[in-house]
């Protein structure tokens, strides 16, 4: 009977990651008269971090623009973008200027590296019916008056969203929105714990593909899936193998290819990533109840939340928060990625390296580009790396 | 009155109006290389005489609130442009990539990192610790670079943060909401940063002494102005890209300085000298052009050369926008009478218009363009540069598909010899320039009168 439950969950595990694979893959965005009851169009989002919920708010179908994975063909952007831009910004130009993003309301960029704000440029010069922008999310979160100018600079947004779908985002509307999002990133803080804990019972790409669906579906669909999942997931019956335990990163902007943690995961257990890290920029809920909703989620930017290469804190030193970040995961060991050409990553990753020497942790360091497509070589090293942290551990 | 600069120039601080000094043969470039020699000199003791310094940016650094607590200042951009015009950021790169920094990121910060390797030793002599460093978000990588001081020095860094234009045709009006909204928010990090110097320094904040140095500052923008606004005359008097690099360096190390207040005077004294007596900067000049990047320091001569030998003149480059603090773009003096305000609300207003052009860049192009009678338009992608160059690429498309203009794209870096590759880069101007020819372009302005320019000193 138990087996019969068992099964039973892994074949419904199976078909949700199967969904949630060809959500998070697709670099496309829904067709107008394919959205979501209750959208009226969708707006595009590069990373890092986008409050979602006022774009959710005014019915437009958030959709955070990750690039085009390792099939997407250049034929434009090849000519309008040097080729020491890393591939994200590339690949992002290239969906503008095919056509795949055409069917956008907008979209926004933030000053998260200048190769990103120039899309705002890009995106004006040649899709400027499309409402494109740079949302100004502070480098300085530590002067008082941050928080203010947060609110100001989502109350422009929320304008100019209202202008655009014709008809004002009501406090109501965003409220709701915030409890939605607030039971989602709960679930994927459940995701995270369970790696934490049991990391035979979810690998990090699956982990990976069930938080990116997020970034395609509905946040409504989203909480369902990630509900389902969790249910499922908790059933699971794995053996702990002999694996271990790193955290991973460098994937807060560009993301590696699946098969890339694929080929970890089969090295090591992931236990902590920042993959995606805007999609869970918030780690505690947002004050639901509150007068101002805006200021809710300003106020949340800066005091729960995490922390990524692209956002200076005085509060959050680089180096520390990857000390908090082993820690927490009670890892053996560190990867330290980075996206070709991505200079916030590669300082970072060399400066983490350092750390990391002076306080005796071992690491991998690897660079990826979305557009690879060979993973032996890096399965090889991933394979000696993790024989020599067992060997190390024994 | 500690710092150097404020040393060297305690004596004239009250005297009377620059324009009342004695003449004296002028030469720029000269007097220029004087005044930056002397900077560095007075730098290299600095930490012995235990006084303040900031390592600041050419872009969103608040000079005049560290120049009132008599800060001194490091440019590390102009330490790793300086390593390239002396040819040793070839070693200070090798150094960095030898300790693992990848060959992919700004050579600027690898210059630094590799001379902060060999213990501070610049060519130009030793660079002070700081004990502040203020960084921006006009280019993300100042915050990067600054975070590798951090670990260095052990000391924070501030981040400065002035929101930029945020759509294309962004017009944001002196005193209207979304300038009140941005002005408050960098008057709050002014405050923020005023509180942090006293800590450091232990002074008080003197807003008196604030609203001097905006007055000097007042005074050379207005020079700065009018002497951007000479180029527009046929022949230019100047090389916007080499000579502009010597009159920015003033603007930006001897900001709100009686030093720099002459040298402005004088610069544009010695403009318009020219101007009236029908000098330009190429003798014959054939071809006005637009430079749009920033330059290549370790082959500059070669760049400049490869261009003035057909008769091609830089009248104007955005260079000297964005790396002079934005001013002329935001067409705006300081209300001394209101210091601290002022102070933000031009500096946001600099921010959008001036510095964060790259972003938005085609718009500001098509007017500068007109103003300076162009006929071409030069685009240097910098490899390790993503603030120049990563929409440089589509700009110029837009430039000339749209706009009909002429374009020239080459590709080099700033000051990492690897990249500049001659034999390509020369055919790539020869065949720019037969096709200016065969449009036959010569400057649309020639013969037109000297501008006024927008306000006067005299
Ligand atoms: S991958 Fe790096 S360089 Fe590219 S857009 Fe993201 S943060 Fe910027
Ligand atoms: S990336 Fe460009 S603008 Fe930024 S520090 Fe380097 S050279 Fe300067």
């Amino acid at each position: 009977m138990s087996a019969q439950i068992t099964l039973a969950h892994e074949a419904q595990l199976t078909a949700i990651l199967e969904r949630c694979h060809t959500a998070a893959l697709d670099a496309g965005i829904p067709d107008s008269n394919a959205l979501p009851e209750g959208f009226t169009g969708t707006l595009g989002h590069f990373p890092v971090y986008f409050p979602d919920e006022i774009a959710h708010a005014a019915g437009l179908l958030p959709v955070n623009i990750l690039g085009g994975g390792n099939k997407l063909e250049m034929k434009h952007a090849d000519s309008r973008m040097g080729s020491f831009i890393c591939s994200i910004c590339r690949s992002t130009t290239e969906l503008g200027l095919n056509g795949t993003l055409a069917g956008l309301t907008g979209f926004v960029t933030h000053p998260i590296c200048d190769a990103a704000k120039h899309l705002a440029g890009i995106w004006s010069r040649n899709l400027p019916d499309q409402m494109s922008e740079i949302l100004y999310l502070p480098q300085n979160p530590n002067t008082p008056g941050a928080v203010r100018y947060i609110a100001s600079e989502y109350q422009r947004l929320r304008a100019e969203l209202a202008r655009k779908v014709g008809h004002p985002i009501s406090d109501a509307a965003i409220r709701s929105s915030i409890r939605l999002y607030n039971k989602k990133r709960r679930l994927m803080r459940d995701l995270y714990e369970i790696r934490r804990e049991e990391p035979w019972k979810l690998s990090c790409s699956e982990s990976y593909m069930l938080v990116r669906a997020g970034t395609r579906i509905t946040c409504e669909e989203h909480i369902e899936l990630l509900e389902q999942a969790l249910d499922a997931i908790r059933h699971r019956h794995v053996a702990a193998q002999d694996k271990p335990r790193v955290i991973f990163v460098g994937g807060f902007c560009e993301q590696p290819p699946l098969e890339m943690l694929e080929a970890i995961d089969d090295a090591c257990f992931i236990v902590d990533d920042d993959l995606l890290i805007g999609q869970r920029w918030l780690n505690k809920d947002v004050p639901e109840d509150v007068g101002d909703p805006i200021w809710a989620l300003a106020e949340s930017y800066i005091e729960r939340s995490n922390a990524s290469p692209v956002q200076h804190d005085e509060r959050k030193p680089k180096s520390d928060y990857l000390m908090a970040m082993l820690r927490a995961a009670k890892a053996d060991a560190a990867i330290l990625t980075a996206a070709k050409f991505c200079e916030p990553g590669l300082d970072d990753q060399l400066f983490w390296s350092k750390d990391l020497d002076e306080a005796g942790v071992q690491y991998l360091v690897l660079e990826f580009e979305e557009k690879m497509t060979s993973f032996e070589q890096m399965s090889m090293q991933l394979e000696t790396f993790a024989e020599s942290l067992l060997f190390a551990l024994a | 009155m500690t710092t150097a600069i404020a040393e060297a120039v305690s004596d004239t601080r009250h005297t009377a109006p620059a324009s009342h000094a004695v003449w004296t043969p002028f030469n720029a470039h000269d007097e220029g290389q004087r005044l930056i020699k002397q900077w560095y000199t007075t730098l290299e003791t600095a930490n012995e005489r235990k006084e303040p310094v900031a390592n600041v940016f050419v872009m969103g650094n608040a000079i005049e609130i560290l120049r009132s607590f008599d800060f001194h200042m490091v440019f590390p951009e102009i330490n790793s442009l300086q390593s390239g015009v002396r040819k040793t950021s070839a070693e200070f790169i090798r150094i960095s990539e030898d300790y693992g920094m990848s060959p992919d990121v700004c050579s600027y910060v690898k210059a630094d990192v590799g001379m902060m390797l060999k213990e501070e030793e610049h060519p130009v002599g030793k660079i002070p610790k700081p004990d502040l460093s203020i960084s921006s978000n006009m280019c993300g990588t100042f915050i990067k670079w600054a975070e590798i001081w951090e670990r260095r020095h052990k000391m924070p860094s501030f981040v400065l943060d002035l929101p930029g234009q945020r759509t294309s045709n962004w017009a944001v009006r002196p005193g209207d909401a979304q300038h009140s909204t941005d002005s408050r928010w960098v008057e709050d990090q002014f405050k923020d940063l005023i509180a942090k110097c006293e800590k450091i320094t232990g002074k008080r904040f003197d807003i008196d002494r604030l609203a001097e140095i905006q007055g000097r500052v007042n005074q050379m923008v207005i020079h700065w102005n009018n002497v951007m606004e000479l180029n527009r005359v046929c022949p230019a008097p100047y090389n916007a890209m080499l000579d502009g690099l010597t009159y920015i360096g003033i603007m930006n190390v001897y900001r709100g300085t009686v030093e720099g207040v002459e040298f402005m005077r004088r610069l544009e004294e010695d403009i318009r000298a020219k101007v009236a007596r029908g000098e330009g900067r190429v003798p014959e000049e054939r071809f006005r052009l637009l430079f749009s990047g920033t330059p290549c320091y370790v082959s500059m001569r070669r760049l400049v050369e490869l261009f003035e030998t057909w008769g091609g003149v830089f009248a104007y480059s955005d260079y000297l926008t964005f790396a002079a603090g934005g001013m002329d773009a935001a067409e705006l003096l300081y209300d001394t009478s209101r210091p601290l305000e002022s102070l933000a609300e031009v500096t946001a207003l600099a921010a959008q218009r001036g510095l964060s052009n790259q972003f938005f860049a085609h718009e500001r192009m098509e007017k500068q363009i007109r103003d300076y009678g162009v006929d071409g338009v030069v685009f240097h992608g910098i490899k390790s540069c993503r603030f120049v160059s990563a929409g440089m690429a589509d700009t110029r498309d837009y430039i000339s598909k749209r706009l009909n203009i002429p374009t020239l794209y080459i590709e080099s870096d700033l000051i990492d010899p690897r990249y500049w590759a001659d034999a390509q880069i020369k055919n790539r101007v020869d065949a720019f320039f037969e096709a200016l020819q065969q449009r036959g372009g010569a400057g649309p302005l020639r013969g037109k009168e000297v501008p006024t320019g927008k306000g006067s000193l005299a």
